[in-house]
């Protein structure tokens, strides 16, 4: 089932800061679940495209729409960060968290923190404080954070820049469980062997410009862009 | 240093002794500083959390204007507080003027500023943290302030007791506004100036001791009572 909060659409969207611009102008609809692949060189705007989408970065044109109203749709998107923000508490804490700002009911609460600790691997660290857990347990934590109150959209900034294979796995396998629960996900990620590896759809961004999108395995097979099928040859894109 | 040492060995003998005015005048001290503590931290915490997360117009003045009243003379505080609660004042008919209340509030005003200007920077520095992260998670700004206030509590604590270093110590307001009234207002630093005025410098200097370990012994009781150097812990 197509989500209610799907499609979103991004029609003209730009931002600039101090009169430069960081992206755009750039359209962009994204209409059925499963997860889209930002890919593109670092610096090429990744980050601002999802947290402008997000409502995090201020728009300086365009318009960003949702199936829902925007306030409605505002509670059912989550957002994990390349650098992970701990809540300075413990880890079964951060995990409530989320459900005490949706007002889920006490015994409800207790149950989906359980289940998240569970398929996240947290049951050992729930007590310990987050700020002294490693990268890769602070980036499942997060991941296991926004996803608890099941929302339907959810934007990861290169969630597994800096962590190992064995926390990046384990990080894929809780995304795809998720997409294969019809959470629509956005992700931005440099990493062009995890964009084969997860992506239904690719978007490639290069200076702040959507070049080429489309079904991941036509995208990353057949580029038409100079840009793209440097990128994918793991060539330096500038 | 004749005087530190006979002062020293007054301050043991009162404490030793149990001496019932040191003990009536230091209850008297801590009940008006931490009462005075309290309501200046239940209207601090929030303001100086609230001016670290939004923004509306005049802000910045808003937090000049709170940094400079943390220099507020206390004696100046004491004499507005004088006028407003005397008799021919505007709150003089609740008859507050030389009573414990009085002192109450012109502390709270004194320190106020103090504890909201530490407050804010600490949770100026949480905020930059938190700020993705809460507005990402769509957090009402009133569940954003508690969440600052929460997390933020060790700093806020380390706020809590500047304002109360600061009060407990203070003399120029309350010897105003207290009047330094035998078994009604008198608190240690009033009775501190009222022995030196009259040149039982021991005696002063012993209350003076009296009051250091007071200030010091409340700031271990909180740091142990909030645990805020438990490894553990924030």
């Amino acid at each position: 089932m197509v989500s209610p909060i799907l499609p979103l659409r991004a029609s003209g969207l730009e931002v600039r800061r101090r009169g430069r611009p960081l992206l755009g102008p750039l359209d962009l609809a994204i209409t059925e679940p499963g997860i889209t692949i930002v890919v593109g060189p670092n610096g090429g705007g990744k980050t601002t495209l999802l947290k402008a989408l997000h409502g995090l970065e201020r728009r300086s044109a365009g318009t960003v729409t949702w199936g829902l109203p925007t306030s409605e749709a505002a509670a059912r998107q989550a957002f994990v960060f390349q650098t992970p923000i701990m809540l300075r508490r413990t880890v079964r804490e951060n995990l409530t968290y989320p459900l005490k700002i949706a007002r889920l009911p006490g015994p409800e609460r207790g149950k989906r923190v359980a289940d998240w600790a569970d398929r996240a691997g947290l049951v050992p660290l729930l007590n310990r404080p987050a700020t002294r857990l490693s990268g890769g347990e602070r980036q499942k934590l997060a991941l296991a954070r926004a996803l608890i109150a099941a929302p339907d959209f959810l934007f990861l900034d290169e969630p597994c820049t800096n962590l190992d294979g064995r926390a990046t796995r384990e990080i894929e396998e809780l995304l795809q469980a998720e997409a294969a629960r019809g959470t629509a996900v956005l992700m931005a990620t440099h990493d062009i062997g995890q964009a084969r590896r997860l992506a239904d759809r690719v978007l490639f961004l290069h200076r702040g410009r959507i070049l080429e999108e489309g079904p991941a395995a036509e995208v990353l097979s057949a580029p038409t862009t100079a840009a793209l099928a440097s990128f994918v040859k793991g060539d330096i894109v500038e | 240093m004749t005087d530190i040492w006979q002062g020293l060995q007054a301050a043991l003998w009162l404490v030793v002794t149990l001496d019932a005015d040191l003990v009536e005048i230091t209850l008297r001290s801590l009940r008006v500083s931490l009462t005075a503590l309290v309501i200046a931290s239940v209207i601090a915490f929030p303001l100086g959390t609230f001016l670290a997360i939004r923004r509306f117009p005049l802000r910045r003045t808003t937090i000049a204007l709170m940094n400079a009243l943390m220099g507020l003379p206390p004696v100046v505080v004491g004499l507005l507080v004088y006028l407003l609660l005397s008799r021919s004042g505007p709150f003089g008919v609740f008859g507050l003027l030389f009573t414990p209340s009085a002192m109450i509030i012109a502390q709270v005003i004194i320190i106020t500023p103090l504890i909201a200007s530490v407050a804010h920077q600490a949770m100026r520095d949480l905020w930059a943290d938190y700020h993705d992260l809460l507005i990402s998670m769509n957090v009402p700004p009133h569940r954003r302030i508690l969440t600052l206030i929460k997390d933020g509590r060790r700093a806020l604590i380390t706020a809590a007791l500047a304002g109360f270093g600061r009060a407990i110590g203070e003399v120029g307001a309350i010897m105003i506004v207290g009047g330094n009234i035998d078994h009604a207002t008198r608190v240690l630093t009033t009775a501190i100036a009222l022995e030196t005025g009259k040149g039982d410098f021991a005696l002063a200097l012993g209350l003076g001791f009296v009051l250091i370990g007071l200030a010091v012994g409340v700031n271990l009781l909180i740091h142990a009572v909030s645990g805020t150097e438990r490894g553990r812990r924030w």
